[in-house]
């Protein structure tokens, strides 16, 4: 896996320039890193205020509607940290500075995931990492080993299946510069999706998030799981441990993706 | 992979890009027609050799480039760098060539140039011994030793050239291409740009492609020179044979010691005369010396210079000689300019 070990090596190596890029101007970097934070803490804001008024919402308690916020959350939060602005590519195809990238020994991916990285960003995890930590704090799990393991396994899994979302999106663009709009209603659309119960969507809705972009795998089974609530459509209940079989298998197609965008890659003018 | 073994460091058969370019033609409708950035290209380039690629805007010189280092994949035909089909290997080719995009730096625009030097130290896991040393003549003969800790964004564009210049060249690679390095820089940037490339091949041996608008990169670095319109090539042999492939005339400009009537002089006809000072155009093929020899024998010669056709009038008129192959739709071509 030397192959991998120099990709990491790689994205360190250009986020860490993006880092001491960004530190260049403190002021706004500080001012960017709060702004992160109080943006997507205002998700937050709405559901609370919605508990102010209801005790449940779908018939998921405050606790347990903040548990699936969290992991929503983090698993986005882990995603937009690494993969910063990969949906940002199509700016890059139509300006045609990704051509310096495609004549660096490394990956093109990891040269446009490392890409213009931004510390600030690790304001989205850290405010999922809090709302988590008291929503756990607040339920009474009953935990069994199976449920431990799943928690480390669901936020994980599911910052792949964010991650091959925003590659595949990223793929695309490579055909449509403009596409960065469709791929947001995905990956920001999908996160706050995720961070509302399942029994408050339409049925036909949770069929697609499903089993066409399989979202609700990101945390929704799994989570559903852990609390001890019956699935939504009647799924059975050994889906909340595919998570990193849908993962794996999402990444490889994004990966497919990928592949035909960049082969198709045509630059621009001089 | 088969990898031939082949003298021809680069090299390129019938290569073709077609462009598919879909254009609105109505409100919904959409006109699809192909444009052919590069058509049935060949061409080799030796080890060491320093080529100057040359032709108008939108001739495919800049499709060429990026065929030849990967960026682009090529339509048909059949590709070599080294060895390596660079659409395929790309990532192992990155590490034996250098590029340098005249239009565009790849350097860190907020921080030190050092920065970016040890960034390509780092991803081209360069040998520390063999990255100082490199650097250190980078520094050296491009004049950046004021300039390393200096951000990028403060730089003027020749100095940033010559960072950019030093930055593809760190490990070392056996190829560089440039695609207009001397563009918007004066003339003292130039000729530093110039001394460190000539160098550069003389020295080590590194082959050279770069594309340019300036005859002058190509009279002072080049022999061979590649001429492309079109996406096709036009012509490919040395410079002198340029001039007399495109019926060129040099100018010799001669003042005299007084006002004298037009020379009269064989194989050259006086084209202006200004007081002491006469214009004499004379077939770009042929040698000046005899012909001053010979004016100097009959005139009172204080002073001469001999002035090449600009290249775009050379280029200009092998193009009005040349049948441009029908195509539909290639004014405005969006590609490889």
């Amino acid at each position: 896996m030397a192959d991998v070990s120099g990709s990491v090596r790689v994205y360190g190596l250009i986020a860490g320039m993006w880092i001491r890029s960004t530190l260049v101007y403190r002021t706004s970097f500080a001012l960017a890193l709060l702004v992160n934070f109080l943006v997507t803490a205002l998700d937050f804001v709405v559901i609370w205020m919605m508990f102010s008024q209801a005790t449940s919402l779908g018939g998921y308690s405050f606790a347990q509607t903040a548990f699936l916020y969290g992991t929503a959350s983090v698993s986005f939060g882990i995603t937009t940290f690494v993969l910063g602005s990969v949906d940002d590519l199509g700016m890059r195809v139509r300006d045609g500075t990704l051509d310096a990238f495609l004549v660096r020994p490394a990956p093109v991916l990891v040269q446009v995931a490392a890409d213009r990285f931004g510390l600030r960003r690790i304001g989205r995890l850290l405010q999922g990492v809090l709302v988590l930590g008291w929503s756990l704090a607040r339920l009474d799990v009953d935990w069994t080993p199976a449920k431990l393991l799943l928690m480390p396994v669901m936020l994980l899994s599911g910052a792949a299946i964010f991650g091959a979302v925003y590659v595949a999106g990223a793929a695309f663009q490579f055909w449509a510069q403009d596409a960065a709009e469709a791929q947001s209603a995905f990956t920001f659309g999908g996160v706050t999706l995720l961070q509302y119960p399942p029994t408050v969507f339409a049925r036909d809705f949770v069929i697609g998030v499903t089993f066409v972009v399989p979202l609700a795998f990101v945390n929704w089974l799994p989570a559903l799981y852990v609390l001890g609530r019956p699935y939504p459509l009647g799924l059975p209940w050994w889906l909340a441990f595919a998570p990193p079989l849908v993962a794996a298998g999402s990444c490889a197609l994004a990966g497919l993706a990928w592949r035909a965008g960049v082969r198709s890659y045509r630059s621009t003018g001089s | 992979m088969t990898q031939d073994f082949t003298e021809n460091f680069i090299d390129v058969e019938g290569v073709e890009k077609v462009f598919d370019v879909r254009r609105r033609a109505g409100l919904l409708r959409r006109e699809r027609h192909q444009v052919r950035a590069v058509d049935s290209l060949t061409f080799s380039v030796p080890r060491g050799e320093m080529v100057g690629y040359i032709g108008p805007n939108g001739a495919g010189k800049s499709t060429t480039i990026k065929m030849l280092t990967g960026i682009l994949t090529p339509s048909a035909g059949r590709l070599r760098v080294a060895g390596i089909e660079p659409s395929r290997e790309r990532t192992r080719l990155a590490r034996r060539i250098g590029v340098v995009f005249g239009q565009r730096t790849t350097l860190w625009w907020d921080l030190p140039l050092i920065d970016s030097y040890r960034l390509m130290h780092r991803m081209y896991r360069i040998p520390d011994a063999r990255y100082r040393e490199n650097l250190d003549r980078c520094v050296e003969l491009l004049e950046l030793g004021g300039l390393l800790e200096t951000p990028v964004r403060q730089l003027s564009l020749g100095q940033r050239m010559r960072g950019d210049i030093a930055a593809a060249l760190l490990h070392d690679p056996e190829v560089l291409y440039l695609d207009e390095p001397t563009i918007g820089l004066d003339i003292v940037s130039k000729a530093k740009v110039r001394g460190f490339l000539r160098d550069l091949n003389a020295e080590r041996g590194t082959t050279v492609l770069l594309t340019t608008h300036d005859l002058t990169d190509i009279e002072q670095l080049c022999r061979r020179v590649m001429v492309i319109d079109h996406g096709r090539p036009m012509y490919d042999g040395e410079l002198s044979g340029l001039h007399a492939f495109g019926d060129g005339e040099r100018t010799l400009v001669v003042d005299l010691e007084r006002e004298l009537p037009p020379v009269q002089v064989e194989s050259a006809r006086v084209v202006k005369v200004e007081g002491p000072r006469q214009w004499l155009a004379f077939p770009a093929a042929q040698s000046a010396a005899p012909l001053v020899a010979r004016i100097a024998a009959a005139y009172p010669l204080v002073d001469l210079s001999v002035r090449e056709p600009d290249i775009e009038a050379v280029i200009a008129r092998m193009y009005a000689r040349a049948p441009s192959p029908e195509r539909p739709g290639e004014a405005g071509a969006p590609v490889g300019r």
